[in-house]
């Protein structure tokens, strides 16, 4: 692990929703879409943080950016509780911190044009002169592969590809030190997804960005991240360096989630580990893990104690009663 | 093939530069045939409320003692009233009343109106709950009951009644409005401003309430064709604009009689003609302009 402070440091975050309201509208029901979730990122990192859908990695994204708030934990950014700061701090935040969004078709104002959207950002934050911005416009379009003659335009004359390039511009401009990508390839043909992948990777090595990237397909997180953490019903159940995740993975879930990847070879035999049954409901969470109910390994501790997120090995944590006893009498 | 490409690639560079959200709208209206007639129509009404009194000298007020009720003919090509004033210049005084009365009063309502339904829709809250319940209540009022009574304590000048109008014909908009920014402020590009650290101020003015433009004008027109009716409406009960100042609908309050309906036709038919092609004319633009806006249909 490196020695300089970690960019982005998560502790026991929860995030609910409230799902039914009294008539004075106080809050009656909630459902707890993200439950105790810490990670950390360091300089550099790109975490794909895969599950389900309705595993709540969305409101994760959504809950560290501060568009929906947090209800306990921390959130330390750079030695900045960021749960801490009031709207007009948080929003003098964001020049840093900014978002990729999942679908290209809905992120983009369709009254305003491709150069409006691109420098909204600057305007915001009253960055340059109309010339400086005028070159970063530029600079920023070349950069991810738009070209000049587009300024003028609307994003509804835009394939969904472009307008994702568009969003991706947006949120670049600035040169943002930590960047959230919700899903940004899952809405797009699989022809288009490959070369906003190349893209996102090639702009990670020139921009040198720190960044969340949220999928649901493993294998984008696989080619792009280089940190990966596995969420289930609103819980990181595993986190661990990419190619210790996907070579060695320990929680039964995430085994299962491995398993189930098609692979490109025919004749290859292996063994598929179907998960029986679906995921429950959030409104009404299980009691212990919250895998047990589909683990094929559960056992009676598994239904009453929710195991703790442990080191499991180096750069490597799991949240497993039985990866807990497996590697107990071995000191680590 | 090649050949073929290319000129396609020429084509759409030149339509590149030329192509815009306006032009867009302006092909898509100029296809609704009755829009762009009764746009023709309005214009040319207008015009001609405007200019022809300076050209040619009409007198709305003054009677002419030598002909009361007289028939259209030479000296007065509508025929007189029963004071002996000039229809013909009633009708084109009394336009220029009736439709700036109907467009002000639209005018002041879009201005309270809008404002409100943008605040009680992005706020919600307790703005949400305070204004959508006056907006209720001032609906369930009839509203034609209580111009009556607020015009019979301020009097009837033309600017008390299109400041009474404007004020009784906000909730509307504002219903409008409040529904249009509910489904706005769902929008992911309004998160997304939120996120690249728009304020909310910015929010409301640069992201919903362009994309409620629509609505706003196309309602406005509606607005606006009502205004005028309703101002004719007061005017012929003697509550609205009073004589000797013309209005469509004045005009027409001379006609109460069924002497008058029968044997007068020119005291009334002219003045319920030009208001009903008004209005129909300012409907069938308005439903041009939906047509035309519908971002459904340039996505």
């Amino acid at each position: 692990m490196s020695q300089e402070t970690p960019i982005l440091q998560l502790e026991d975050v929860h995030t609910s929703y409230v799902t039914e309201k009294s008539m004075l509208g106080k809050p009656v029901k909630k459902v707890s879409a993200v439950n105790g979730v810490s990670l950390t990122l360091e300089k550099g990192d790109m975490l794909g943080i895969v599950g389900e859908s309705g595993c709540g990695k969305s409101t994760l994204a959504r809950t560290v950016l501060r568009l929906v708030e947090p209800e306990s934990g921390t959130m330390i950014y750079k030695g900045t509780d960021l749960t801490t700061l009031d709207r007009e701090q948080m929003r003098k935040m964001r020049q840093k911190m900014q978002m990729v969004f999942q679908d290209p078709y809905a992120s983009l104002n369709p009254r305003m044009t491709v150069r409006e959207i691109i420098e909204s950002p600057l305007r915001v934050f009253q960055i340059g002169t109309p010339k400086e911005r005028q070159e970063k416009i530029d600079e920023i379009m070349e950069l991810t592969g738009l070209k000049k003659e587009f300024q003028n335009r609307y994003p509804h004359e835009f394939s969904g590809g472009q307008r994702q390039r568009i969003v991706i511009a947006r949120a670049l401009i600035l040169k943002p030190e930590f960047i959230v990508f919700d899903e940004p390839v899952s809405a797009l043909d699989v022809s288009v997804r490959s070369q906003l992948l190349n893209l996102l990777d090639d702009l990670k090595k020139e921009l040198q960005f720190t960044s969340m990237f949220i999928s649901h397909d493993l294998s984008v997180v696989k080619y792009i991240c280089n940190k990966a953490a596995v969420m289930y019903l609103g819980h990181v159940v595993e986190l661990a360096d990419k190619k210790e995740l996907y070579e060695n993975p320990r929680h039964p879930y995430t085994q299962a989630l491995l398993s189930a990847i098609p692979l490109p070879q025919t004749g290859v035999k292996r063994t598929h580990q179907v998960l029986q049954g679906e995921i429950p409901s959030p409104l009404n969470p299980p009691a212990g893990c919250p895998f047990h109910t589909r683990c094929p390994y559960a056992t009676v501790r598994c239904c009453q104690e929710m195991p703790k997120f442990e080191q499991i090995g180096e750069n490597h944590w799991c949240a497993c009663h039985h990866e807990y006893t497996k590697y107990a009498g071995q000191g680590i | 093939m090649q050949i073929d490409t290319a000129a396609a690639a020429a084509e759409t560079k030149k339509e590149e530069k030329k192509r815009s959200f306006l032009r867009d709208v302006a092909e898509r209206f100029v296809q609704h045939k009755l829009a762009v007639v009764s746009a023709v129509l309005l214009v040319i009404e207008v015009l001609l409320i405007i200019f022809l009194p300076m050209i040619l000298k009409l007198d709305p007020i003054t009677s002419d003692f030598m002909a009361f009720e007289s028939a259209p003919g030479k000296g007065h090509i509508l025929g007189t009233d029963d004071v002996g004033r000039d229809v013909f210049a009633r009708l084109v005084y009394g336009g220029r009343v009736s439709l700036s009365v109907g467009f002000c009063s639209s005018i002041i309502s879009l201005l309270i109106g809008v404002p409100l339904g943008l605040i009680a829709g992005y706020y919600r809250g307790a703005a949400e709950i305070i204004i959508l319940r006056a907006s209720e209540i001032f609906s369930a009022i009839p509203s034609m009951i209580l111009i009556l009574v607020v015009v019979s304590i301020t009097g009837t000048s033309i600017v008390t009644l299109t400041c009474v109008m404007g004020v009784m014909g906000w909730t509307g908009f504002t219903k409008m409005i409040y529904g249009s920014v509910l489904s706005a402020r769902e929008k992911e590009y309004v998160e997304a401003a939120r996120a690249i650290g728009e304020k909310d101020r910015s929010i409301l003015v640069r992201y919903i309430l362009p994309n409620t433009v629509t609505p706003i004008l196309i309602s406005f027109t509606f607005h606006i064709a009502s205004a005028i009716l309703q101002e004719s409406g007061l005017s012929f009960l003697g509550l609205g604009v009073q004589p000797p100042q013309a209005s469509w609908g004045n005009i027409l309050n001379g006609a109460q009689s069924i002497s008058v309906l029968t044997y007068q036709p020119w005291r009334w038919i002219p003045a319920g003609i030009l208001l009903l092609i008004t209005v129909s004319a300012i409907n069938f633009v308005g439903d041009g302009l939906r047509d035309a806006l519908d971002v459904s249909y340039h996505r």
